[in-house]
């Protein structure tokens, strides 16, 4: 039950891009279309779930037995970099189709702030393995829910007549306001 | 000619011209996430120039040195080492105020300011440049979260840097505090600098024409004076 919390709560309540602004270079940057908006977060979500499980791993088996918490920055940093990395390399080995739809995705992601954000609140908030697993998977599908409607808001902006200065990333700042105030509306449903 | 730019340049430019927040939108979720406040604002920018100084410094000396295709990964190490240091720092002497920023200290290191003023500068220029330049872009940087957070600050709790400006009358906005203010603000200030250089390029634009047309009267003058 707490699992399903915790989820719920990184997903809705806290989002990522809405509550905590991780996240927002690629939120503005990719989410012109809704296709690629998806496969953004797709491909987010996928890292984000393997980042919770190596850097709990790493965190907890090598950094603190060893009394190395001062590591945490730069070797998180570097496990998500080459985790990117690998990733491509192995989706590009198994499934073509998939790598065509999230490969120029894929390398973006590691400088994505929500990446080490996540392992970071794991660290701090001292979930367990589980715990963080969820809380991964609960944030990816969060920020690939904000990432897809924005797109669907956007595409619908193209029509719109959009006074000159207000156009580019002041609209998409606003809309995401509204998106934001929107997403209050969940506030308080769930306190973890 | 990339002598021909002077220094006094490579620091103004951080500061108008391409401000990395209201001219090339980078360095958004800091930017967003901790000008609940003035303060804040300030810390934060204070602590990002800190690290893109001295990893402009380091990054420029040792350019010839780092293979191309692990640039960004030696880069990372570099900026990571620094934040780590920022962070130390300031949970010893500032522990109110590192509590405040929580973890957007460490999320320093993924600053698309930082790693974008490397590749775009620092790999390319000499180590004195590339200080003043990222002085330059740290500068520009604490003006966008200084003038950011005292809005939110002034319109969300009256205040500014915790002095009270505002009567009591006034009710503070929440939403100025809440993630939506954030956006709005930023938005709406985006909208203003946008309309501010567009004003510009319509004055500088209009001067071209009646400059033009007066060379083109005067043109003719000369041509019907030669016939």
């Amino acid at each position: 039950m707490e699992l399903i919390l915790i989820f719920f709560s990184a997903a809705i309540v806290n989002n990522f891009v809405l509550a905590y602004f991780l996240g927002i270079c690629p939120f503005i940057g990719v989410s012109n279309k809704i296709t690629s908006a998806f496969s953004m977060g797709l491909a987010t979500t996928f890292v984000m779930t393997i980042t919770a499980i190596v850097t709990w791993l790493i965190y907890h088996l090598i950094l603190v037995p060893f009394h190395l918490e001062f590591l945490e920055y730069v070797s998180f940093i570097l496990v998500i970099a080459s985790l990117v990395q690998f990733v491509e390399m192995f989706i590009k080995k198994v499934s073509q189709p998939l790598y065509r739809a999230l490969g120029i995705f894929l390398p973006l992601i590691t400088t994505n702030c929500a990446i080490l954000g996540l392992a970071l609140f794991i660290v701090l908030r001292e979930y367990t393995f589980l715990q963080g697993i969820f809380f991964g998977v609960g944030a990816g599908a969060g920020f690939t829910l904000a990432i897809t409607i924005m797109a669907g808001i956007r595409e619908e902006l193209d029509l719109a007549d959009v006074p000159k200065a207000f156009q580019g990333a002041p609209i998409t700042l606003i809309v995401a306001g509204i998106l934001a105030l929107a997403f209050m509306g969940f506030s308080g449903l769930i306190s973890v | 000619m990339k002598n021909k730019v002077t220094i006094i340049k490579e620091y103004t430019k951080g500061i108008w011209q391409s401000n990395p927040v209201f001219k090339q939108i980078l360095g958004m979720c800091p930017t967003l996430a901790v000008t609940v406040s003035a303060i804040n604002g300030i810390a934060m920018a204070l602590a990002t120039t800190f690290v893109l100084v001295f990893s402009s410094f380091i990054i420029s000396s040792v350019r010839k040195l780092i293979p191309t295709q692990v640039r960004i990964a030696s880069y990372i190490v570099v900026i990571a080492t620094f934040v780590t240091i920022v962070d130390l720092v300031m949970k010893a002497q500032f522990p109110e105020l590192s509590k405040s920023l929580g973890p957007y200290i460490p999320l320093i290191v993924v600053n698309c300011i930082i790693l974008g003023r490397q590749e775009a500068f620092s790999s390319k220029n000499t180590p004195l440049r590339s200080v003043v330049d990222a002085l330059g872009m740290g500068s520009g940087f604490l003006i966008a979260l200084f003038m950011l957070g005292s809005i939110r600050e002034l319109l969300g709790s009256r205040t500014i840097l915790g002095f009270q400006l505002l009567p009591d009358f006034y009710e503070p906005w929440l939403v100025m505090i809440l993630p939506a203010g954030a956006f709005l603000t930023l938005g709406l200030m985006l909208a203003f600098f946008n309309n501010l250089s567009l004003h510009k390029k319509k004055s500088d634009n209009d001067k071209l024409i009646a400059k033009y047309l007066k060379t083109k009267t005067a043109a003719d003058f000369v041509i019907e004076e030669n016939k």
